[in-house]
């Protein structure tokens, strides 16, 4: 997909309405993952639900924003482009966009994303409930809670 | 004639569109005309019917008969368990359905 | 048994807590039905024809007593007195009402037991062989693996959304009594030359409307790397399963797109990524898991005769039992298929008699068949009368096991919402028929599988003889297959040729068997005769 000229892409800090980082929050100017490979200079860059995050690997040292757009909730690609970068080591800001809803935020939070620009603001409390319900987990997974598995076995 | 069929948001129950309300009965439905669009888009937000679409049925001296097989069982109960049907007592009230 | 320890209580009950909070955000209108489908899909709640109806997961078709009367409790409780055992070996009830459904699940959760991922696009309850643990021919019991497995894929926050549902069965033997290649993922737990256990996966098979037979993409994947590997089964799946059509978005769709082998190829490279990254569980929780499945005390020196002064009695044992790995034992088969009954149905009354008679006879312990009957696995021989008595006063002594008239049916139009025709009227016509001529017991095993749609939960594909109901331009309309197997020896049935209507169907089977019964040579099933002669005389016979 090419940028739309005269658009800006991606999500404004404005739109993020969770973050669970201390650092500055990083302004948009997203591009596309194809420009982003081609563009030396870019430091933000949005993963659409067809992109391989993959291509993103070599230059994860410059990257200080991926957005992960969900256009549909339904679409579950974007939990595996956010775990395949957490699991390469990428440790800048990984924000979830597009139809976020308050039922997949306890998933997406596990799968490494750690901030949230829903496209319809998100009830306050609904969501702090969500984020909050899941004491446990099965699995090892990007958010480095401990499964239940190691807690049984030490 | 047009009518409305859905399923009652909290107890799932199948209902038809009285004109008014939802009721249990299928013979209680009304035609809606070129209305459908607009009373479901009404009562659905409204969280009054939940799933509902339109379909088509004749209305003939017995009732009202929806012309697909699928919603004349939905608007008895399972064939196979008349006992379960809204007329549990008429073992005759499931000749029109099939 | 598995039993719950107090982390796995707590997930379910978590899992209870947030189900109550989304129905009551439904009824609040916070949620559109678009966005609480899944939701409710993913804790086992459909709508469907009549009413909201609730999938409870069996996870690997084992349940106790406890258990088994909890679930003709919810029968009585909350629906109208009976439950319908399914194909994937879990329970359905027809008349729940969505704000009972928290309250279900919470009774649920009382008896270590719940609905998560009964439905949805995500990985569905895991089913297993019903011998498990029973059989003389396993080489391991398959339901320590699939207990690993379904803490592994519970609320799974990468594959939650994957671009279809995901069945995935475990077995141990090489008699396949789970249909494992016709799941998503089928896994054999198998030995290999050096003695070790492991697992073969099956990948990309399944009914519905593009009938596969899963190919092995490996034949042997240790016992310390199974999550690992179907992590990337999954991962490779989620990233490149087709999302545009929902028909072609099934994993067998992808593999046969992609080939087996690129597949594999591609489930490789991401299988030696994820062996880096530490997800897999240490063989010590295979080791707590495995002694909840260890052997009841079996007594030993019990006599292995049968006392067939009772005909009838010898008549149900010959065909509703199952040789057990001690000597002494049987596995005994309780048939939910009476003739003209609804196949799988149960009522409350006969469920906790099931309950009662395990506890009696069985060591505790029931388990569902995909087939739609119900096991006591572990039944002495000598005490196989007394059940057989207390089955037969109940309705539930049927003697058809693998018979004609142990039709497994969907539950068809006369309750699902995609459904194109009945199923079980037909399943009931066709018992009926057969019963009614004495034929059952001379045409041996004959496995007769009914879908009153393409989606195939009937397993029509998988049927010696196979019906499908389709709707022809609004009428009720079947098509007849054969040749179609779910065991080891897995085929596709094949359609005959044009459609017939009720009546029409019932008298296809018929003839159909005929042209078995004067076609057959000694100790043929009528799979193996289909097998020899090919669709031609039969096609002959129903249409010549």
């Amino acid at each position: 997909m090419a940028d739309t000229p005269g658009t800006v892409l991606g999500t404004s800090p404005d739109e993020v309405q969770f973050r669970f980082r201390d650092d500055d929050v990083v302004d948009h100017g997203t591009v596309t993952v194809d420009s982003f490979v081609d563009q030396s200079n870019a430091t933000a860059v949005r993963i659409e639900p067809g992109d391989d995050a993959r291509e993103l690997l070599p230059h994860l040292d410059r990257i200080a924003l991926v957005e992960v757009n969900f256009p549909v909730f339904g679409d579950g690609r974007g939990y595996s482009a956010a775990r395949i970068l957490r699991e390469a080591g990428y440790e800048g800001e990984l924000r979830a966009v597009g139809e976020v809803l308050i039922d997949q935020l306890a998933y997406m939070r596990r799968c490494g994303f750690d901030a949230f620009a829903p496209d319809t603001p998100l009830d306050m409390a609904d969501a702090e409930a969500a984020f909050a319900r899941w004491g446990n987990v099965y699995q090892h997974a990007a958010d480095g809670a401990e499964p239940i598995w190691q807690l049984r076995h030490g | 004639m047009n009518i409305l069929t859905g399923n009652d948001l909290k107890s799932g129950a199948v209902v038809w569109w009285d004109g008014t309300g939802w009721s249990l009965y299928v013979d209680d439905a009304v035609d809606v005309g070129d209305r459908a669009e607009e009373i479901l888009a009404r009562e659905q937000s409204a969280r009054r019917v939940n799933a509902a679409y339109a379909i088509s049925a004749n209305r003939d001296d017995n009732g009202v008969r929806p012309a697909h097989i699928k919603e004349r069982v939905r608007a008895l109960g399972p064939t196979v368990r008349p006992d379960l049907t809204l007329k549990p007592k008429d073992p005759a009230a499931m000749n029109w359905v099939i | 048994m598995y039993q719950y320890d107090s982390y796995d209580q707590a997930m379910v009950d978590t899992r209870v807590e947030e189900f109550r909070d989304q129905t009551r955000r439904r009824l609040e209108g916070k949620l559109s039905e678009d966005q609480f489908k899944p939701l409710r899909l993913m804790n086992g709640l459909y709508l469907q024809l009549h009413a909201y109806m609730l999938r409870v997961a069996i996870p690997y078709g084992t349940l106790d007593s406890r258990q088994m009367h909890a679930l003709a409790d919810i029968a009585d409780k909350y629906d109208r007195g009976y439950g319908h055992f399914t194909t994937r070996q879990n329970i359905q009830y027809n008349w729940i009402k969505l704000e009972d459904a928290p309250d279900i699940l919470a009774d649920l959760a009382k008896v270590e037991m719940h609905a998560i991922q009964t439905s949805g696009n995500c990985i569905r309850n895991i089913s297993s062989d019903h011998f498990a643990g029973a059989a003389a021919d396993e080489v391991a019991d398959p339901r320590p693996y699939a207990e690993l497995l379904r803490q592994w894929s519970s609320f799974h926050p990468e594959f939650s959304y994957l671009p279809r549902k995901f069945k995935i069965a475990v077995i141990a033997s090489d008699s396949d009594r789970a249909a494992m290649k016709l799941h998503d993922i089928g896994i054999q737990i198998v030995r290999n030359d050096a003695g070790e256990l492991g697992a073969a996966f099956f990948v990309g098979g399944g009914m519905g409307r593009t009938p596969m037979i899963a190919p092995c993409i490996r034949d042997f994947v240790p016992l310390d790397q199974l999550v690992t590997y179907a992590e990337a089964c999954l991962r490779v799946y989620n990233r490149h399963g087709r999302r545009d059509n929902k028909y072609k978005a099934r994993i067998k769709i992808l593999v046969h797109e992609m080939g087996a082998e690129e597949y594999a190829r591609q489930v490789e490279e991401e299988f030696a990524h994820l062996l880096e990254q530490g997800i897999e569980p240490p063989l010590a929780e295979l080791e707590r898991i495995r002694p909840y499945f260890a052997d009841p005390e079996f007594e030993t020196g019990l006599p292995s005769e049968l006392d067939r002064s009772d005909p009838e009695f010898a008549l149900w044992a010959d065909s509703n039992t199952h040789p057990h790995k001690t000597p002494g034992y049987v596995s005994a088969i309780i048939s939910l298929k009476p003739v003209g009954g609804i196949p799988g149905d149960a009522s409350a009354r006969q469920m906790h008699l099931m309950a009662e008679l395990a506890k009696q006879y069985s060591f505790d312990e029931l388990r569902v068949m995909h087939t739609q009957n119900i096991v006591l696995p572990h039944v002495r021989i000598a005490d196989l009368h007394a059940l057989w008595s207390q089955l037969e006063a109940a309705g539930l002594g049927a003697p058809n096991l693998d018979t004609i008239e142990d039709i497994i049916a969907c539950p068809g139009l006369d309750y699902c919402s995609l459904a194109n025709a009945r199923s079980i009227p037909i399943a009931q016509r066709i018992s009926e028929r057969f019963a009614a001529k004495g034929r059952t017991r001379e045409l041996g095993e004959l496995k007769l599988k009914i879908s009153g749609c393409i989606n195939a939960c009937g397993h029509h594909h998988a049927g010696h003889i196979g019906i499908l109901g389709v709707d022809k331009k609004g009428v009720e309309n079947y098509q007849l297959l054969l040749g179609g197997s779910e065991a080891q020896d897995t085929s596709l049935a094949k359609i005959t040729g044009p459609g017939f209507d009720e009546a029409g169907i019932v008298d296809a089977v018929e003839t159909a068997t005929e042209v078995y019964l004067s076609n057959r040579t000694e100790g043929e099933r009528f799979l193996d005769t289909y097998r020899r002669i090919g669709m031609e005389p039969f096609k002959e016979a129903l249409y010549g």
